[in-house]
């Protein structure tokens, strides 16, 4: 089961000691049934918003936020979440961590049934054998696999990831992104995921979603064409090159800085054409081009 | 087994060590009884009062608990309620500090008069008043640093406040609240202690310490200050076994 996800004129300001900062601005989306949807766009500009309003954490000043055509009213048990940070409860297994939602959310499985829908989940993103071990006994990237099978494990509609694997170095995050895949193969939801990095939301999604500088609209919404199965490789195929360079560009006018001409397509040598690519994530990511406010 | 044997001998040898030291201390410079006991003056003393020794530890022992007990209870209650409202943090806060400030021995006349002859309720009531601040001060801020993603996994499927504390925020806070028990150990002792000193007609190890002042006996008087020493790492111990069972996920296994 998953849900469609729709904003509908969506505005949303914080109260500030200085005045209301606005940080949605008149923002409308639609995010079809079983899709994944990556949200791009310069730092502070509402992208985390935009996930506490679809999980329910928040309500919008005006507009709406639908989950199946329902408006969003609270928080739901068909939603679930992964965070930067793993948030794994120490004093519990990883078997028990994962188990939590299930104890909160009725889903009428008893004590086993749980335990082997968070096993089966654990041994599909290669974590079998470490379900009695402690979180701080296990690597970063294991943490994050387990927290991933948490926000899933209750079978949601909805999942919201918001740059859950930022904090994660570049090969253990390519990893999750295949781990991501085969998650997306073998469950069904919605999902929403917010990212820093645009060669992820490229790599993940089926469309992504380019949010305009606070307060944000959503500047551009580009399909990525690339078919359902997908394998690192990909990346550095002429039409996810062009999409990577046209999200750049999407994000340097997000952070009002002067649009270049086109980067010539890049020679399809390996160890070359992926130079390009570093340049986009470096420049998305660096903070001193974010645009003073 | 060599572990386990490790564990006491090293704690044990460092009490003999003390001990020697201070055999060593009163002999070298000749010190009479009157201005200082050595160990070695210790073994007669007990050997005397032995029976007071039984029933005043006894005495002291229990009332020290029972404050303690309070002060858990009330100091988890008002760090609940100060971690939660950053209203009652704002409006708490400097009155605790405040009656912290306050010397505990000014208290004791003071609650000597209004329980008159209430000898046990007055001396819980210190050991208690003098323990709950680590306490509250732990839980509250153990509470109100409580990370809002660990909350939010499970706000976000609905649940409710009381779940929230039950599965998470209470036993994120059990290592502060532990190490603020540790402390409050040795402060209840010290409550016990005063009220026993202080008011007149008292009972328990303070009261018999008194006693060896007013008659001069200080080898009675330090042999007092060992049994006390004795139970406050008894109590701590006790204390750190709970915490081995109920918080040992927070300790990192040694390298």
């Amino acid at each position: 089961m998953s849900l469609p996800i729709s904003l509908d004129h969506v505005t949303h300001a914080y109260r500030t000691q200085a005045g209301p900062l606005p940080v949605l601005d008149d923002l409308t989306l639609d995010m079809p049934e079983g899709s994944f949807t990556a949200v791009v766009g310069p730092s502070g500009c509402g992208k985390s918003t935009l996930t506490r309003l679809v999980a329910g954490l928040m309500k919008p000043d005006e507009g709406v936020v639908k989950l199946g055509g329902k408006p969003v009213t609270g928080p739901r048990s068909t939603v679930g979440m992964a965070f930067q940070n793993p948030v794994l409860l120490e004093w519990r297994t990883i078997l028990q961590n994962v188990m939590l939602p299930l104890e909160i959310v009725s889903t009428g499985m008893n004590k086993s049934q749980r335990e082997d829908r968070a096993r089966e989940l654990l041994a599909l993103v290669g974590l079998e054998g470490f379900e009695d071990k402690r979180p701080s006994e296990l690597s970063g990237g294991m943490r994050q696999r387990a927290s991933l099978c948490r926000s899933i494990v209750h079978r949601p509609e909805v999942l919201i990831l918001d740059e859950p694997f930022g904090a994660l170095d570049a090969f253990t995050r390519e990893d999750l992104w295949l781990t991501m895949h085969e998650l997306r193969r073998a469950e069904r939801f919605t999902c929403v995921l917010i990212t820093h990095d645009l060669r992820e939301s490229v790599f993940l999604s089926d469309h992504t979603v380019v949010f305009s500088a606070r307060p944000a609209r959503a500047q551009r919404i580009v399909e990525i064409d690339l078919g359902p199965n997908r394998g690192l490789e990909d990346l550095y195929a002429p039409r996810a090159v062009e999409l990577l360079a046209l999200l750049r560009r999407e994000i340097q006018i997000a952070q009002g800085r002067e649009v270049e001409t086109p980067a010539p397509a890049p020679t399809p040598v390996p160890g070359v054409a992926d130079r390009p690519v570093e340049d986009v994530a470096a420049t998305a990511r660096d903070p001193s081009t974010e645009r003073p406010r | 087994m060599t572990r386990t044997l490790r564990q006491i001998a090293v704690p044990v040898g460092a009490m003999v060590v003390f001990l020697l030291l201070w055999e060593l201390l009163v002999w070298a410079n000749g010190w009479p009884n009157f201005v200082m006991a050595s160990p070695s003056d210790l073994p007669p003393a007990y050997a005397r009062y032995w029976e007071l020794f039984l029933t005043g530890g006894w005495q002291t022992l229990w009332r020290t608990v029972v404050g303690l007990l309070i002060a858990v209870v009330f100091g988890t209650l008002l760090g609940m309620v100060m971690g939660f409202s950053r209203l009652a943090r704002e409006a708490l806060y400097p009155l605790l500090v405040g009656f912290n400030a306050i010397p505990k021995a000014t208290v004791v006349p003071i609650f000597a008069l209004l329980f008159v002859g209430q000898h046990d309720f007055n001396t819980v009531m210190l050991a208690f008043i003098i323990s709950f601040f680590p306490i509250a001060v732990s839980v509250s801020i153990g509470l109100s640093t409580l990370e809002p993603e660990y909350r939010d996994i499970l706000r976000a499927l609905g649940a409710s406040q009381a779940t929230i504390f039950w599965k998470i925020a209470l036993p994120k806070t059990l290592p502060e609240f532990f190490g603020a028990l540790k402390v409050a150990v040795t402060l209840a002792f010290i409550g016990t202690n005063l009220m026993e000193i202080v008011s007149p007609h008292g009972r328990g190890l303070g009261a018999l310490f008194d006693s060896g002042r007013t008659n001069a006996d200080y080898p009675l008087m330090f042999a007092v200050l060992i049994a006390l020493a004795v139970l406050g790492i008894a109590l701590f111990y006790v204390v750190v076994a709970l915490e081995k069972i109920f918080a040992g996920w927070a300790e990192r296994a040694p390298n």
